[in-house]
């Protein structure tokens, strides 16, 4: 499964990133428990201490939280908590990418606009 | 957090080479740690007084607390898994695995066999017929199943094909979890194993030049691509590891985590922002420009 991971960037943050994915696709839903660190790092093949890590990150955020003995649950409102992050970060980590590369290719401001309101290429 | 391992100004050399110099540092209980640096740097060295296989000529190595040489109640709790590792002419793969139970408290036999079942290794066929790869995985096996305490393995997967690499990968992180224990991998294959590791340190001619989280490590580097006057613009205000002409531009890669403000600047200044690997940043850290080109051909 190694692809899954880029090693370039600290591993734990993917960790975060995945689950924090999976908690907006629905796919791990409020109340959900999360898989053990035990189990991240198995199919990963990642250190257990460096998935503890990712998971611990999203207890300190209050997305997830420890269930005493029984292992790590999803937040009662970590989806709304989570979307709201990720709209903040929305502009700056795709919109303006996309500007950049446009403007490096010729793209007018316009075509950009039309190709987002009608989603179709413009020539 | 106990100690396991505790080095103080360790210090060896082989005539007039200092193969190991002023080295100190700590391993803590429980975690799994790389001994990283290119051959001949004085990794086995290091492994080899921890062992009490070597007199260090001067500094204090203490292991569980104690002195480890001749000492039953330290070595019984280590196990060492030498690449080199020499066995008498008639063993066979059956014969070393007994040795191996006679040898360590924690012995799991069940354990072994189904290791050697997923390596499919002829447990019949004599040592010194075993090809290079199997006699890694002889290895990979009697370090696992000693369930040792201390389990420190020397280039572990010299000659392992990549699905035995995934194997030991995969079993080295189940059994860890299981029996949680210390773990020293050292190699000169960084990338391979990266992942697996808590810990870092690096060796270079014999001294310590890296003591870190790998976590830490990762994304403390990065590197910028664009017109020279601009790339040096950029890191006129940063720590610079290494400067590269590539065509017309220049690629420089600097410390910094290459963050969002890290990002912006670079963009605002039309330049290309590139991660470094784990690898790369150890390469560029132990000054190795001619290593760096056999590893990317590799």
């Amino acid at each position: 499964m190694e692809y899954l991971i880029d090693e370039n960037r600290p591993i734990f943050m993917q960790i975060a990133e995945r689950i924090e994915n999976d908690i907006i696709a629905g796919e791990l839903p409020e109340e959900a428990q999360v898989p053990s660190t035990n189990q991240f790092a198995s199919f990963y093949q990642i250190n257990p201490a460096t998935a503890a890590k990712g998971v611990n990150l999203l207890v300190d955020q209050g997305i997830l939280y420890k269930k005493r003995g029984l292992g790590m649950y999803v937040a009662p409102g970590a989806r709304a908590k989570l979307l709201e992050k990720r709209r903040a970060q929305f502009f700056g980590q795709y919109v303006v990418p996309m500007l950049q590369e446009a403007e490096k290719l010729g793209i007018t401001m316009e075509q950009v606009t039309e190709m987002l309101q009608r989603r179709v290429e413009v020539p | 957090m106990s100690t396991v391992v505790e080095v103080r100004q360790l210090t060896k050399s082989y005539g007039s080479v200092m193969a190991v110099n002023q080295v100190s540092f700590s391993i803590e209980a429980g975690k799994i740690y790389g001994l990283l640096g290119r051959n001949g740097a004085g990794k086995t060295t290091i492994m080899q007084i921890i062992t009490a296989q070597l007199f260090a000529a001067s500094g204090e190595v203490k292991v569980f607390g104690e002195h480890p040489y001749e000492n039953s109640r330290v070595l019984s709790q280590v196990c060492f898994v030498k690449d080199s590792q020499k066995y008498p002419n008639n063993y066979r793969v059956i014969d070393v695995l007994e040795q191996a139970a006679f040898f360590f408290p924690g012995w799991d036999r069940e354990y072994a066999f189904a290791l050697i079942e997923d390596f499919r290794l002829p447990l019949k066929r004599r040592m010194k017929a075993l090809s290079r790869g199997m006699l890694s995985t002889v290895g990979i096996i009697v370090g696992l199943a000693s369930r040792a305490p201390l389990t420190i393995f020397d280039e572990p997967y010299l000659g392992l094909d990549a699905v035995a690499r995934g194997i030991f990968y995969d079993r080295l992180l189940e059994d860890y979890a299981e029996h949680p224990r210390t773990v020293i991998l050292s190699t000169h294959l960084i990338d391979d194993i990266s992942r697996l590791l808590e810990h870092i340190f690096v060796i270079d001619q014999g001294r310590l030049v890296l003591d870190e989280e790998a976590e830490a490590l990762r994304g403390r580097a990065f590197a910028v691509v664009g017109p020279a006057a601009r790339v040096d613009a950029y890191t006129a205000d940063k720590e610079l590891l290494e400067r590269e002409p590539l065509g017309g531009l220049v690629s420089a890669t600097v410390m910094g985590s290459g963050d969002a403000k890290d990002r912006q600047q670079a963009e605002a200044l039309g330049l290309e922002l590139v991660p470094v690997s784990l690898q790369q940043l150890i390469v560029h850290l132990t000054g190795g420009k001619y290593e760096r080109k056999a590893v990317e051909v590799r």
